[in-house]
C-alpha cells in the first residue's frame, strides 16, 4: 500500500472519469463528489504518512522511454504534498458548488474535471521532466473543453487565445528541457531527464539565461506574470464558475509551483541574470492589477484582477530567493487556492440569485443574507491579509522576502496590501451594505450545501492564518533544500 | 516479398470477382486478405536484418530487399490501408459498375508502395513510384460524374508525369555519373567518385537534385505542393486519405533510404541545404496556407504539407542513423493513424450532410460523440499535444534534429506546430461548441464495424502516446 500509495493518488481521479461515461445525470455528479472525496482522504493519508524531511516519498520509477532514459518518476517533497492536498481539497469544494447548475452531459462536465485534478496531481508529483511536461498538457485539455463548451457567449474566442497563449508557452519549455536533456549527455554520461540529473548540470551563464527565458516563458503564462496576462481576465469571466476555480485555485499553482521545482535550482545563474526583469514584471503586475481591479464593474472581473495583483506578490517574493520568501510562496500558494476558490463561489452565487454581476446593479443584499455577508466577509479579510488569517502569513513573509531583495521594491510591493483593500472593501460596500437595490428583500440566505462548501474554506483561513506552523513545518525541509541548490 | 506476391494475385483475382458486384462480398474479402498480408509481413520480420544490414532476404538479384526497414514500413502502409477501407462504404456503392477495379487499384497501389520501402535498386524505386502513382491518378478521377474529381485525376496526372520525368531523367544522370543502378553499389561509387573521376561530379550533384525534385512532388513537399490542396479536395474522400497516407509514408520511406544508403557521406554537403530549404518552405507554406483555409479537406491537404515538412527534418537529421529512421516510422505510423480518422470522419459526415468545409462538422459532439471524440483525438494528434501519438512523434523527430545541432529548424519546426493548434482547433470548436446546422441535427449514420474501427484509430493513437515505448526497438531490433 505504502509504496503504491502516490500512484494510487495519481490514478484514482483518471479511474473514476472513466467510471463517469457509464453514468448519466445527476448520478454523475453524486459519483464524481464522492471520488474526490476518497482522493482527498487518500491525500489525507498520504500527509499522515509523510515524514517531514528534504527527501521525496512514495517514489515510483518505471521505466518509460527506456531507450532515452527517459523513466515514469514520480515522488513529494513538503512542497509537493502542499499543492496535491490543496488540489485534493478543492476539487470536492469545487465539484459541491457545481452542483446548483445544471449543466448539459453532466458526465463529461464531472469526469473532465476529474480528469485534470490528475494532470495537476501529476505536474506537482512528476520528478521527470518528461512526465512533468506530458501531466502539463494533460490538465490543458480537460480545462480547455470545460470553459470552452460550457462558457460564456465569448468562450470560443477566449478559449482559442487561452489554449493559444499556453501551447505556445509550452513548447518552448518543451524546447528548454529537449535542451536540457541533451546536455545531461555531455560527458559520454547516459541521457536522463531525472530532477536529479538537471539540478547536477553545470551549464554556463550564457546557456542558463536562455534555458531560463524559454521553460520560465511557459510558467510565466500560466501564472500570469504581466504583460503575459492578457488571456486571464477573459476566461476568468467566460469561464463556468467551476472552471474559474480550477484555473485559479490550482492551475495557477502549477506555473509557481513549476518555477520553484524547475527553474530556480535549475538554471540558478539564469535567474540570477532575470530576475530582476521578474522582479520589476511582478511589481508592475501588483501595481497594474490593482488599479484595473479598482475600476472593475463586474465581480468576477474584478476577482480576476485583483487575482493578477495577489500573483504578482508571490512571484516577487520567489524570485528574491530567500528562506521567508520561498515559504511565503508555499503557504500563500494556499491561501490564495483557498480565498480565491471562495470568491469566486460566492460571486456565483450572488449572480445566480440576481442574474447578474454588475456591481452597481447591486447592494444593499446584506438585510435579507446575513450568512452570506459573514461568511463573505470572512473570505475577503483573508484576501486583504488581515492578520489572523490566512492571507496575513503568506503575505508578510512574502514582504520580508521581497523587502530583504530590495527594500524599495519592498515597499511598492506593500502597496498590494492597501490596494487589495480599497477595492475589495469598495466592492463589499457595494454589494452588500449600500442603499438597498430591487434584490435586497427578495435575495435568498445561503443554503446547507453551499455553507458545506463555504465552512470549509472558512475553517482553512482561520486554520492557516492560526496554526501556519502546521503548514510551513511540512514545506520548510523542501524549501532549504531548495535554497541550498540554488546558492550552490 | 510473400506479400507483394499476396496482393498483386488478391488484385487480379479481384477482377474476376468483379461481377458480384456487391460489398457484401468484396469489402470482407479484401479485408481479409489485408489482415492476412500484415499477419504474413509481421510473422516474418526478420529477427537478423536490422537497419544497418541492407542485405537480408534479397529478391531479383538483390534488386528488392526485404529486410527490416522494409518489413516495418510495409506494415505501417498495410495497416493503414486496413483501417481506411471499411469508410469506403456508400463512395464504392452497391452495384457499382466498377466496385471491383477500385479495389484492385488501390492493392496495386499498395504493391507499389512497398516496391518503395523495400528497393535496392533505382529501377525498382522508378517500378514502385509507377505503380503507386497511376493507380492513384485513376482513383482521384473515379468520381466520373463530378467536375472537380475530374479536375483533379488531369491535374494529378499531369504533374505526376513531369514530375516522373525528372525523376527518371535525375536516375539517368546519377548512371551516368556512378556506372551503377543499384543502391548499395551507387553508394560505393558516389564516395570513390571525387578521386576517380572528379570531372563526374557535377553530372551526380544535378542528377541527386533532380531525384529531389521528383520525390519532392510525390510528397507534396514544397515548392513543389501546387497541385496538392486541389486535387484532395477534389478527390473522393477515401482516396484523398490514401493519398495523405500510404503515398506519403511510402514516399518519405524511399526517399529516406536513397539519402542514407547512396549520398550521405560525401554528397550530402551539396544536398543538405537544398533539402534544409525545402523543409523550411515546405513548414511555412503547409502551416500558414492551412491557417487560411474554411474547407475541412483542403485544411487537411495543407497540414499533409506540414507533416511532409515535419518528416524532411528526419532525412536532414539522417546521420543519427537508426534515430531518425525510428523517428520516421513512429511518426508516420501515428500521422497515418490520426490522419485516417480525421478523413473517416470526414466522410461519413460529408456522405450525410453534404459538405466538407468546418461548418458541416457544426454540433457534432451532439448528435454523434464518437465521431466527435475520434475526430478530436485525431486532431490533438497531429497538432502534437502529449496524451496522442503526434506528440512523441514529434518529439522523437525534434530530437533526432537536435541531436545532430539542427537547433535553429527544431525551434522553427516548434514555432511552426504553434501555428498548427490554431487550425486543428477549428474543427473541434465547430464540433463542440457550435449548434448543429438547422434542419441536419440527425445523427451520421455510423455503422457498428465503423465505430469499432474509429475505436481501434482512437486507442492506437492514445497508445502511442502514453506508451510510445510499445513500438520502439521494432527498427533497430
Amino acid at each position: 500500500m505504502q509504496t503504491a500509495l502516490l500512484l494510487i493518488v495519481l490514478l484514482w481521479p483518471v479511474a473514476a472519469a472513466l467510471l463517469l461515461h457509464f453514468v448519466r445525470g445527476s448520478a454523475a455528479r453524486a459519483l464524481a463528489f464522492g471520488a474526490s472525496l476518497v482522493e482527498l482522504a487518500l491525500a489525507v493519508y498520504m500527509t499522515v504518512a509523510f515524514q517531514v524531511n528534504s527527501q521525496p516519498q512514495f517514489e515510483i520509477n518505471y521505466p518509460w522511454l527506456a531507450s532515452a532514459g527517459i523513466n515514469f518518476h514520480i515522488g513529494v517533497d513538503g512542497l509537493s504534498l502542499l499543492l496535491v492536498l490543496l488540489t485534493a481539497f478543492l476539487v470536492p469544494l469545487i465539484l459541491l458548488a457545481s452542483f446548483r447548475h445544471d449543466y448539459e452531459n453532466p458526465s463529461v462536465f464531472y469526469a473532465l474535471v476529474l480528469f485534470m485534478q490528475t494532470g495537476l496531481i501529476g505536474v506537482f508529483v512528476a520528478m521527470d521532466a518528461f512526465v512533468f511536461y506530458f501531466f502539463w498538457e494533460v490538465a490543458l485539455i480537460p480545462i480547455y473543453f470545460l470553459a470552452g463548451v460550457w462558457g460564456g457567449e465569448r468562450r470560443v474566442q477566449v478559449t482559442l487565445k487561452f489554449f493559444i497563449y499556453t501551447v505556445v508557452g509550452s513548447l518552448l519549455m518543451l524546447a528548454g528541457f529537449v535542451y536540457l536533456y541533451y546536455m545531461t549527455g555531455a560527458n559520454g554520461a547516459v541521457r536522463s531527464s531525472d530532477l536529479t540529473a538537471f539540478y547536477n548540470l553545470r551549464l554556463s551563464a550564457a546557456e542558463q539565461s536562455w534555458v531560463f527565458l524559454l521553460v520560465f516563458s511557459a510558467f510565466a503564462v500560466k501564472m500570469p506574470i504581466f504583460p503575459l496576462h492578457s488571456w486571464q481576465p477573459d476566461t476568468y469571466e467566460q469561464s463556468p464558475t467551476p472552471a474559474t476555480m480550477l484555473l485559479s485555485g490550482i492551475m495557477l499553482k502549477m506555473g509557481i509551483y513549476g518555477t520553484m521545482r524547475w527553474v530556480l535550482p535549475v538554471v540558478p545563474l539564469g535567474v540570477s541574470q532575470w530576475s530582476w526583469l521578474v522582479m520589476i514584471l511582478a511589481v508592475i503586475g501588483i501595481i497594474y492589477g490593482a488599479l484595473i481591479a479598482i475600476r472593475q464593474r463586474d465581480m468576477k472581473r474584478l476577482i480576476a484582477f485583483s487575482s493578477l495583483s495577489h500573483v504578482g506578490l508571490m512571484i516577487a517574493g520567489m524570485f528574491s530567493l530567500t528562506a521567508v520568501g520561498l515559504q511565503g510562496t508555499a503557504i500563500q500558494m494556499l491561501a490564495h487556492g483557498v480565498n480565491v476558490v471562495g470568491m469566486f463561489f460566492i460571486s456565483d452565487i450572488i449572480e445566480r440569485r440576481t442574474g447578474t454581476r454588475q456591481i452597481p446593479e447591486l447592494g444593499g443584499l446584506t438585510r435579507a443574507t446575513p450568512l452570506l455577508s459573514v461568511t463573505f466577509l470572512v473570505i475577503l479579510l483573508g484576501t486583504v491579509a488581515l492578520p489572523l488569517t490566512n492571507g496575513f502569513v503568506g503575505e508578510f513573509l512574502l514582504l520580508m522576502g521581497v523587502y530583504q531583495y530590495n527594500p524599495w521594491l519592498g515597499a511598492v510591493a506593500g502597496l498590494t496590501i492597501i490596494f487589495g483593500a480599497v477595492y475589495l472593501l469598495r466592492m463589499f460596500q457595494r454589494v452588500m451594505l449600500g442603499p438597498d437595490s430591487s434584490f435586497s428583500s427578495v435575495i435568498r440566505d445561503l443554503t446547507g450545501a453551499e455553507l458545506a462548501v463555504l465552512v470549509p474554506l472558512i475553517l482553512m483561513v482561520f486554520w492557516i492564518g492560526l496554526f501556519p506552523g502546521t503548514f510551513l513545518h511540512i514545506s520548510e525541509p523542501a524549501v532549504n533544500k531548495l535554497l541550498v541548490l540554488i546558492n550552490r | 516479398m510473400l506479400s507483394i506476391i499476396l496482393l498483386s494475385v488478391t488484385g487480379l483475382a479481384n477482377l474476376f470477382l468483379g461481377f458480384l458486384r456487391s460489398n457484401r462480398v468484396l469489402l470482407p474479402a479484401v479485408l481479409l486478405v489485408l489482415a492476412v498480408v500484415f499477419a504474413v509481413n509481421l510473422s516474418g520480420i526478420d529477427s537478423t536484418g536490422a537497419l544497418s544490414s541492407w542485405n537480408a532476404s534479397p529478391y531479383f538479384n538483390g534488386m528488392l530487399i526485404f529486410d527490416r526497414y522494409a518489413q516495418v514500413f510495409t506494415a505501417v502502409v498495410v495497416l493503414t490501408t486496413l483501417l481506411l477501407l471499411p469508410f469506403s462504404h456508400k463512395y464504392v456503392r452497391e452495384g457499382n459498375p466498377n466496385l471491383a477495379e477500385y479495389y484492385s487499384l488501390m492493392l496495386f497501389s499498395l504493391v507499389g508502395a512497398i516496391m518503395m520501402v523495400s528497393y535496392n535498386h533505382l529501377l525498382i524505386l522508378f517500378l514502385g513510384i509507377e505503380t503507386l502513382s497511376i493507380a492513384m491518378y485513376v482513383l482521384a478521377g473515379s468520381d466520373k460524374s463530378n467536375l472537380r474529381s475530374n479536375e483533379a485525376a488531369l491535374k494529378y496526372f499531369l504533374m505526376g508525369s513531369f514530375a516522373t520525368g525528372i525523376l527518371l531523367f535525375g536516375m539517368a544522370l546519377i548512371y551516368g555519373a556512378s556506372g551503377t543502378f543499384a543502391l548499395d553499389q551507387l553508394g560505393v561509387a558516389a564516395r570513390a567518385l571525387p578521386t576517380a573521376n572528379p570531372a563526374m561530379m557535377p553530372m551526380l550533384y544535378v542528377g541527386i537534385l533532380l531525384m529531389l525534385i521528383g520525390i519532392g512532388f510525390k510528397i507534396s513537399a514544397a515548392p513543389f505542393h501546387f497541385w496538392t490542396p486541389d486535387v484532395y479536395e477534389g478527390a473522393p474522400t477515401i482516396f484523398t486519405g490514401f493519398m495523405s497516407t500510404v503515398v506519403k509514408t511510402a514516399g518519405i520511406a524511399g526517399f529516406f533510404k536513397l539519402l542514407l544508403v547512396a549520398f550521405a557521406d560525401n554528397s550530402s554537403s551539396m544536398w543538405l541545404p537544398t533539402l534544409t530549404a525545402m523543409l523550411v518552405l515546405t513548414l511555412l507554406i503547409g502551416n500558414v496556407g492551412a491557417v487560411a483555409q474554411t474547407n475541412a479537406k483542403r485544411m487537411l491537404a495543407y497540414s499533409s504539407i506540414s507533416h511532409a515538412g515535419y518528416l524532411l527534418l528526419a532525412l536532414v537529421a539522417l546521420r543519427s542513423g537508426n534515430l531518425s529512421a525510428n523517428a520516421i516510422f513512429f511518426y508516420s505510423l501515428a500521422y497515418s493513424i490520426a490522419t485516417v480518422a480525421a478523413f473517416a470522419v470526414l466522410k461519413l459526415v460529408d456522405d450525410q450532410r453534404g459538405r466538407d468545409d468546418y461548418e458541416g462538422l457544426n454540433g457534432l459532439a451532439r448528435t454523434n460523440p464518437l465521431l466527435a471524440f475520434a475526430m478530436t483525438v485525431s486532431m490533438l494528434s497531429l497538432a502534437g499535444i502529449p496524451l496522442t501519438g503526434g506528440f512523441f512523434g514529434k518529439f522523437y523527430l525534434f530530437t533526432a534534429a537536435a541531436q545532430e545541432g539542427y537547433i535553429g529548424l527544431v525551434i522553427f519546426a516548434v514555432v511552426m506546430s504553434a501555428i498548427g493548434i490554431y487550425y486543428y482547433l477549428r474543427p473541434i470548436i465547430a464540433m463542440y461548441m457550435r449548434p448543429a446546422p438547422e434542419g441536419n441535427e440527425a445523427p451520421v449514420p455510423v455503422s457498428a464495424f465503423q465505430s469499432a474501427v474509429l475505436v481501434l484509430l482512437v486507442a492506437i493513437t492514445v497508445l502511442l502516446g502514453v506508451v510510445p515505448g510499445i513500438v520502439e526497438g521494432v527498427l533497430n531490433g
